[in-house]
């Protein structure tokens, strides 16, 4: 079963690269564009066939590693 | 006395530490980190460096490794254990200490002197320095931006765990004395017990004149 997962900084944490690249893309004259906020993409597959524990498996993943939650929030979605 | 440095893929600060333990003479082993035991030993280190490349998160893989697992058991067991640089960063992602380390505010790796003010002398690695004492001491990240929860900052003021702080030549601690965009300048936090100190600057580059200055010996000088 195959998973996609988001990891992203808290809201309340600052993102000075989101602010970085937000500047870069007003260089570029697309002054519509703001709030960027850079976060991570993972896809990883669970060898289980039961749905609920192959979620569990990538939800404990998350928490124990892929995510800091002091920092970071993650969100996971089954994709095949 | 007798000190272990963990010797993770990336470090580079180890041999520099051994050095430092060394003039002190401080028996040093290094420990690979694959290793499942750790020697007899007063001190564990957790030198600085780019463990496994920095990749996910700066020391997040470290912190998984093996030796850690007995690192941790050491520290619950009140056992002494220090972390510079990347080693502050693996402590945070163990858990053994709160908060995390974030890209530096301005995005630039700094690598400079700087001054912090010993705030805390209660604790085994600054018992021998002089309380409020500023010490020049070199910083060198990229992710030295110290965060923490408002709770989490809160526990650390009322447990005295905030031991140094970025400040001025004359100890004045301000947001122009701050490198990296830390909560209340903090450069270095122990745990509540008080065994476990990471700190950003690294206190091994300054043990010997030769090297620049020699204001690092106070830590090494206070775990003898």
């Amino acid at each position: 079963m195959k998973f996609e997962i988001f990891v992203t900084l808290k809201k309340e944490v600052l993102d000075p690269q989101g602010k970085a690249v937000e500047g870069a893309i007003k260089n570029l004259g697309i002054n519509s564009i703001s709030n960027v906020r850079q976060g991570k993409y993972f896809t990883l597959e669970v060898n289980e066939v039961d749905e609920d524990k192959a979620s569990q498996q990538a939800e404990n993943a998350c928490k124990k590693l892929l995510a800091n939650l002091t920092i970071e929030e993650y969100s996971i979605k089954k994709i095949s | 006395m007798k000190a272990s440095v963990i010797v993770f893929p990336g470090s580079n600060c180890d041999r520099d530490v051994q050095v430092a333990l060394e003039k002190f003479q401080i028996r040093t082993s290094m420990v690979w980190h694959q290793e499942t035991s750790l020697p007899k030993t007063d001190l564990i280190v957790l030198p600085g460096g780019f463990s496994y490349g920095d990749y996910l998160r700066c020391g997040s893989m470290a912190s998984k490794s093996k030796v850690m697992n007995e690192v941790i058991k050491y520290a619950n067991n009140g056992g002494h254990v220090f972390g510079i640089c990347n080693g502050f960063q693996i402590l945070t992602e163990t858990g053994l200490l709160p908060g995390a380390l974030l890209r530096n505010n301005k995005l630039k790796f700094i690598c400079k002197d700087i001054c912090i003010k010993t705030v805390n002398n209660q604790t085994p690695f600054t018992k021998n320095i002089l309380k409020e004492k500023v010490l020049t001491v070199p910083i060198a990240h990229n992710e030295g931006n110290y965060f923490a929860s408002r709770h989490e900052i809160d526990s650390l003021q009322d447990n005295e765990q905030i031991i140094f702080q970025y400040c001025d030549k004359e100890g004045n601690i301000s947001e122009t004395s701050n490198p990296n965009g830390s909560f209340l300048n903090i450069a270095g936090i122990t745990n509540k017990n008080k065994n476990v100190l990471g700190m950003m600057p690294h206190p091994e580059r300054v043990i010997d004149q030769l090297l620049g200055g020699t204001d690092g010996q106070e830590i090494f000088k206070s775990l003898l």
